[in-house]
């Protein structure tokens, strides 16, 4: 490096700075003693020797002798690259293992998630400290071990990649101490003010700690106030409640003591976290294993088929904006002092009911929907009242949300115009997205002075604020809820926030004062100070077994027995209805819900449970309907409600109520993430503020464009003798894939399950038989139980690490999930009865799918399982073709997400992760077999029935899945298929499959089924 | 050899299988000076080119599907086999007509192969080769393709003797072995006569090395003879075998439209038919652009027009059964396939599979059709687009509705497949056409002997 531009050193300032600075100063060079300018460049040039850099080069320009240099240098390099070694990267072990953890032995600890309020408890598994699977709690009575969907997808939420990860101010990056000094300075101007201007809103919460924070600081800023805004929140049950108590009630369901229930389009059977625990006692009721034994009677009034309305014995759909009137009309049968309206309901089906709820007093149950009115939830009280059912069927408790009761984001925003807001904090909720569309809330938002939001995602309404910051996940965070009952249960985290993510708790101590206290402390400290233990090792010892248990002992609100007081000439007249004019409906997606969950791969590609469409909602007409606005499926549609518009595409739903639209919500978000931005229609577009359930007079035209829609079963209507049928369930019924009997029929005829079975030839097989002297593991799938509600199919997602596809996969007919439910509609269109069944794999004893594998990578074991060889498939897919139940699923591209790094932590250790190329198929939870047998072994014993519990029967709420060793005959599975209502799915073909069903009951009216 | 004592008198009443007017040295020099000679035709060039640039199109296609996977093409759950498998029958039904004409009609003393044979025999190597790529192209892991050989290996892997797939490893790919064996020795005195008449030195040394020092002595031709007669009865029972195992592939799985008895016989006679009509398709352009009329005439596109229609109508009867048997069985299932595909979403396939195969052909009842080029031309054309369909018919309609109706969806192949598909034809025509310029098509010394037979006759 002698260039010309190069200054020469000068010895005598270096000797004059050696001298100076004496012996103590050390120097590598005379360079850097001398500190020249070239040296300073050297020192901080990343490259100092690059020899492009090399002032001859830049003068000249390469020639060819070096450029052949550099060739070749970087052809040996980029050579050597592929024999390089992995940079090391250094692993310490702990010094003080962390108690418990032993790597490859996961731990389980209690949880809660909370939906809308209401809480759930779960057990977490954690391998190594990594959250890697959600159950549900067997001592939440909220749970009793099962869960739902969003339980199950909750985990994938937690590792999602997309998730606010850093606070922004103004869209900016920025972080915690900076928010903290903002909110410093806030807290010193709302002292003087005593928080005038100051607003919080806030999603429902039930949350005593939260609650007790609030109430601190509206005591400390009276002039603040707290909002609260949920999108699809149960409102009208709290005024409901009004109306007929004179106060608002939390009403627990006991399906248990329920032989008629009677809903007036309520889903309870799905939507809501009460909805696992009504599940189970309504199942309890289904699976009947004696003839003797009751079943209850389910009455269905909706406008949209649900899988409460799959469930029910008589559906009824009328329109929901007719519901009222039914309510009336039924009212007053049944007494109550009501002018009795007409009402579209077939008078002979009315009279059955009315005598069938009469027959049942103080043991029938009237449910309404969140869709329905304050007025219809108050006659359905009332009639409970008559019928003797309160205290009974429907047990009154104080009302578990702490949060205010009315949805007052319309009162927010008049206060906004007003200009009497100048602190906006929003808490959780996104009301950018959500909120109905006359309040134009993000133009008004704007006009707020200062706005902080905190949420999981840098959604909508975190684009419109000041400053966002990052939320923790439930997974993440301390916080406490109660459940339907009111137990409260303890939300504990399992990991350290992955993304510096706060809880709100933290937030609000921020403006409470209790600044650096931890959500644990607040938490805590709240549970300590409501504790009357008189020491504090009590309290410990109180504090651990909850935390244990995940619920606190003893805290289910008390049984309330409120007068009622309903003024039956106030109530206010239903909504005069037009005939011909077109209601529509608003609900909660029923797998993204109001779309808090769009950004959840999982819960996008799970089939709608009716219409078996991912990826996408749909404007849910019924077949008639959409013939008559000569609309067809996959139509798209221009919608016009007063002035708002949309559009999106037509389903043609069997058993959608005539002149009726609905749209689930939490589609068409604009910001959601990599998944779930930009898909599906946004139904908040056409939802106002008064008209939040069910809106009048929607026009819709036909665009002529067309939209392709991604369903994992398919459809297609067809005319038989002239009533409008379902081509691939009229084959279904026609090949006895579900068998069907009336309570009646079956008690005739135990045996009505297994007549239409051919006989099969036994032993006339080339190969030997298969011997199992230890375990054989066997399923059992209850179809009268099994309410389709999918659990098990995204239970299944996140034990087996499998893989989403994505819409235009889905709708190449690609889907991954290995464990399906099949839906199938019994006669005309217009209100068919809808059956689910779930299929997994049959693990056929005489697997057609191993005969024809060329490399014997599916292979019978020793226990009866049909195994797969991952390692060892070269992907022919001959095995899938020759499955008669189509259940293998093949990786036809990279569909494992190799890449993102977050998702490494969410998968199951215990599971291969799948590559290109290779079947798969459900394994039993082979990996559960084979940890209980590890464990029995070595405890030296034989496993326990029940012990093994594979993800699908795990999750189910209706318990409708039941695993276990069939070589134990008294096992659990054992005595399920000893029931004569057990057979086999294509029994036939003599591949004598392992998993078996039991055939569906149904328990209709005879009064009714005789019409 | 002897000769068949009716032989003369078909002669009267046939056209001949070689014209007059040819002796020895004229059929060499016209056969040989297609590959000898100094400039190739344009047309050779225009074909080659177009062809090879289909064989580029095949690259390409594959090469994305190395790097995607098979999500690229229409299969799903649950067509798990598409185009690919559809295409490997085909392919390896088109290859039949080769070894039934160079093997059994040998075998029968029928004089009329000799010109055709050699062609034949390099399309059906040729058609085995674009046929047994495809198995390994539609594997989930390609380069795993090797584990369906038995071979010793430290991880005692081994294939599962029950699969049938396994069963097509073995038999396509000694169909593959005999065939180029047979072909090649069939070659060989050809190969010398070249070596002596070409006349740059690489020629010679090319042609020299393949003709592996044939001098034409007595012995040669003696060894010559028995090698020949040896190979021909080993690839005899291949004609019949090689089908009937790829048949099993359907005919032994649990599929309602494959799990059939009918299966081996059907497809034998559907692959000689099919293949038939491809030597049809490439012998006419060939005697037309090379002016062999003489070698190859009316009498030989007559023979096999009525070969065709002898394995027509075995392939139709073969689709009245499977029809009759479906309904016959009361299987609602075999029933619900057949209803299928007579009525089902792909209909319009089945349909044109029954008026290619089974209803066109039948106009080659007349002798006027069957010795009418064009006429010929056309209908081979139409029949190798009927046995494509039916092996569509086959493999996806069967596949699309199966036993579960939850799980019935459609399929519809992507550009990837009918890349893949062309591709293939691509490079079938480019061996074909460098087949055509390097090697003697007709063989010469079996012409030679025909010549001095006819001439015997004459005399």
């Amino acid at each position: 490096m002698q260039a010309e531009s190069k200054t020469f050193l000068d010895f005598e300032s270096i000797a004059a700075k050696l001298k100076h600075n004496g012996a103590r100063h050390l120097w590598r060079s005379v360079e850097e003693l001398a500190c020249t300018p070239e040296y300073e460049a050297f020192l901080h040039d990343e490259f100092p020797n690059d020899p492009a850099k090399e002032p001859k080069a830049a003068k000249q320009g390469l020639n060819r002798r070096e450029v052949l240099k550099l060739m070749a240098a970087s052809a040996a390099l980029s050579g050597l690259t592929a024999c390089t070694k992995l940079p090391t990267e250094k692993i310490v072990p702990y010094v003080r293992a962390p108690e418990e953890v032993i790597p490859g032995k996961p731990l389980f600890y209690a949880t809660s998630m909370v939906d809308r309020g209401v809480a759930i408890g779960l057990l977490v598994e954690s391998h190594m400290g990594r959250p890697t699977k959600v159950e549900g709690n067997p001592d939440h009575p909220g749970s009793l071990g099962a869960s739902n969907i969003f339980c199950q997808a909750s985990l994938l939420t937690l590792w999602d990649p997309d998730r606010s990860q850093v606070v922004l101010h103004e869209g900016r990056i920025s972080d915690w101490p900076a928010f903290l000094a903002m909110t410093a300075d806030l807290r010193g101007n709302l002292e003087s003010t005593k928080g005038a201007g100051l607003r919080i809103l806030t999603e429902t919460t039930s949350s005593p700690t939260f609650a007790a924070q609030m109430r601190s600081l509206l005591e400390r800023f009276p002039n603040a106030k707290w909002y609260t805004h949920e999108p699809c929140g149960n409102y009208a049950e709290h005024q409901g409640a009004r109306l007929a108590f004179g106060r608002n009630v939390n009403s627990v369901f006991r399906f248990d003591r329920a032989a008629v229930v009677v809903s007036l389009d309520c889903d309870f059977l799905d939507d809501g976290a009460a909805s696992v625990r009504y599940t189970r006692d309504f199942a309890n009721w289904r699976g009947i294993e004696t003839p003797r034994a009751q079943m209850n009677r389910l009455y269905v009034v909706e406008s949209t088929p649900s899988i409460t309305g799959a469930m029910a014995d008589h559906r009824l759909p009328i329109r929901c904006g007719e519901i009222e009137i039914f309510a009336r009309t039924l009212g007053a049968a049944l007494g109550l002092p009501l002018r009795s309206a007409s009402s579209a309901v077939p008078d002979q089906w009315l009279r059955a009911l009315v005598r069938d709820l009469q027959n049942h007093r103080e043991s029938s149950l009237i449910v309404a929907g969140a869709s329905q009115a304050p007025a219809v939830h108050a006659l359905a009280h009332a009639m409970n009242a008559t019928l003797g059912n309160a205290g009974q069927t429907v047990v009154y408790t104080d009302a578990i949300e702490l949060s205010p009761e009315n949805d007052s984001l319309p009162e927010l925003v008049k206060e906004i115009e007003a200009g009497q807001v100048s602190t906006l904090f929003i808490l959780g909720s996104n009301p950018v997205f959500t909120a109905p569309a006359d309040l134009q809330f993000a133009q008004q938002l704007l006009k707020v002075p200062l706005r902080i939001h905190c949420g999981l995602y840098d959604d909508e309404t975190a684009e419109l604020c000041h400053w966002h910051v990052p939320q923790a996940h439930f997974l993440e965070s301390w916080s406490d809820a109660r459940a339907y009952d009111g137990t409260v249960g303890i939300v504990q985290p399992l990991i350290a926030p992955l993304y510096h993510g706060r809880s709100l708790h933290e937030l609000l101590a921020l403006l409470t004062g209790d600044i650096g206290k931890s959500d644990h402390d607040l938490v805590r400290d709240h549970w300590k100070s409501q504790h009357s233990q008189p020491s504090a090792e009590l309290f410990e010892n109180f504090w651990d077994k909850t935390l244990h248990d995940g619920v606190m002992a003893a805290t289910a609100l008390p049984p309330l027995s409120p007068k009622l007081g309903l003024d039956y000439s106030g109530l206010p007249n239903p909504p005069a209805l037009n005939q011909q004019a077109i209601e529509v409906v608003f609900r909660p997606d029923p797998t993204i819900g109001d779309g808090r969950w769009a950004n959840n791969a999982w819960l996008q590609e799970l089939p709608k449970p009716l219409t078996k469409i991912t990826w996408d909602n749909v404007v849910a007409l019924s077949p008639a309907t959409a013939w008559r606005l000569g609309l067809t499926t996959g139509d798209v549609a221009n919608l016009n409600i007063g002035g708002w518009r949309a559009s999106g595409p037509v389903w043609a739903l069997p058993g959608q109520a005539d002149n009726s639209a609905t749209i689930t919500l939490g589609y068409g978000r604009r910001r959601a993430g990599h998944v779930g931005t930009g898909i599906g229609l946004n139904g908040y577009l056409l939802r106002t503020s008064s008209a939040p359930a069910i809106g009048s007079g929607l026009q819709i035209e036909k665009t002529g464009k067309t939209y392709l829609m991604a369903a994992t079963q398919i459809h297609h209507p067809i005319e038989r003798n002239n009533q409008q049928v379902e081509e691939e369930s009229e084959n279904a019924f026609a090949r006895d894939l579900v068998r069907i009997a009336t309570l009646e029929e079956f008690r005739k005829n135990l045996q009505f399950a297994k007549e239409s079975e051919e006989e099969v030839a036994t032993g006339l097989s080339l190969y030997q038989p298969f011997r199992y002297t230890g375990y054989a593991w066997g399923m059992s799938i209850d179809l009268s139980r099994c309410t389709g509600c999918e659990a098990c199919v995204i239970a299944c997602y996140a034990e087996n690490n499998i893989a989403v596809v994505g819409k235009y996969e889905v709708m190449a007919g690609r889907d991954m999930q290995w464990i399906r439910v099949d839906n199938y509609f019994r006669g005309g269109l217009e209100n068919p009865e809808t059956y689910f069944q779930p299929v997994p794999c049959m693990h056929c004893e005489q697997a057609p799918c191993e005969l024809v594998c060329p490399v014997g990578a599916t292979l019978h074991s020793s226990e009866g399982l049909n195994e797969m060889v991952y390692n060892r498939c070269v992907g022919t897919r001959y095995c899938s073709n020759n499955c008669p139940y189509k259940v293998r699923r093949f990786n036809f591209k990279l569909y494992s997400d190799w890449v993102t790094p977050s998702l490494y932590g969410l998968r199951n250790p215990d599971v291969t992760v799948r590559s290109r190329g290779v079947m798969e198929k459900c394994t039993y939870c082979v990996q559960r077999i084979n940890e209980a047998k590890i464990n029995a072994e070595k405890e030296n014993r034989l496993v326990r029935d029940g012990e093994i519990q594979t993800a699908c029967q795990q999750a189910c709420p209706a318990q409708a899945i039941i695993f276990g060793n069939i070589n134990d005959s008294n096992s659990r599975v054992s005595k399920l298929k000893r029931q004569t209502r057990d057979y086999s799915l294509l029994a036939e073909l003599n591949t004598r499959p392992r998993t078996t069903y039991l055939a569906k009951l149904r328990n209709p009216n005879p009064e009714i089924s005789a019409i | 050899m002897e000769s068949d004592p009716l032989e003369g008198a078909a002669e009267i009443s046939q056209p001949r299988v070689i014209e007059p007017g040819y002796t020895i040295s004229t059929v060499t020099d016209k056969i040989s000076s297609i590959v000898l000679g100094q400039r190739q035709r344009p047309g050779w060039f225009l074909g080659f080119g177009v062809s090879f640039l289909l064989l580029m199109m095949l690259l390409y296609a594959v090469t994305v599907l190395f790097a995607i996977g098979v999500g690229i093409w229409g299969v799903n759950i649950p067509v798990g086999w598409g185009f690919a498998i559809v295409n490997f029958v085909w392919w390896i039904g088109i290859g039949h007509a080769g070894t039934l004409i160079s093997a059994i009609l040998l075998l029968l003393h029928q004089k009329w192969r000799t010109s055709i044979n050699r062609t034949a025999e390099a399309m059906t190597i040729f058609a085995v080769l674009c046929a047994g790529m495809f198995p390994v192209l539609h594997l989930g892991r390609p380069w795993l393709a090797y584990w369906l050989f038995p071979y010793p290996n430290t991880m005692w892997y081994w294939p599962q003797f029950r699969s049938p797939l396994v069963w097509d490893v073995f038999a396509v790919s000694t169909y593959l072995t005999v065939s180029l064996l047979f072909w090649f020795v069939g070659l060989i005195p050809d190969l010398a006569t070249l070596r002596d008449r070409a006349r740059t030195r690489a020629k010679q040394i090319v042609y020299g090395f393949l003709a592996m020092g044939w001098r034409g002595s007595a012995v040669h031709w003696k060894r010559y003879e028995m090698t020949s007669l040896l190979l021909a009865g080993l690839a005899t029972p291949l004609v019949i075998s090689v089908h009937t195992v790829v048949s099993f592939d359907f005919a032994t799985a649990i599929v309602p439209g494959w799990h059939t008895t009918i299966f081996p016989p059907y497809f034998v006679a559907g692959a000689i038919y099919s293949g038939f009509a491809m030597v049809l398709c490439l012998a006419i352009p060939l005697r037309k652009f090379y002016r062999l009329e003489d070698f190859i005439t009316t009498r030989h596109l007559d023979n096999m027009g009525k070969i065709m229609l002898a394995t027509g109508l075995i392939v139709a009867y073969g689709y009245m059964m499977e029809a009759f048997m479906a309904f016959y069985s009361a299987d609602i299932y075999e029933r619900y396939v057949t209803l299928n595909r007579m009525a089902g979403p792909y209909a319009a396939v089945y349909w044109c599979l029954i008026a290619f195969n089974v209803v066109v052909p039948q106009a080659l009842w007349s002798r006027r059709v069957r010795t009418t080029v064009p006429a010929l031309f056309t209908l081979a054309l139409i029949i190798n687009c009927g046995m494509w369909l039916e092996r569509f018919v086959i493999v996806v309609i069967s596949l699309h509705r199966d036993f579960m109706p939850s799980i019935w969806r459609m399929y519809a192949p992507t550009r990837w497949d009918w890349m893949t598909l062309f591709g293939s034809i691509g490079l079938f025509l480019t061996l074909l056409y460098l087949f055509i310029r390097y090697l003697p098509m007709i063989s010469i010394f079996e012409m030679r002997s025909l010549v001095t037979e006819t001439e015997g006759e004459r005399r």
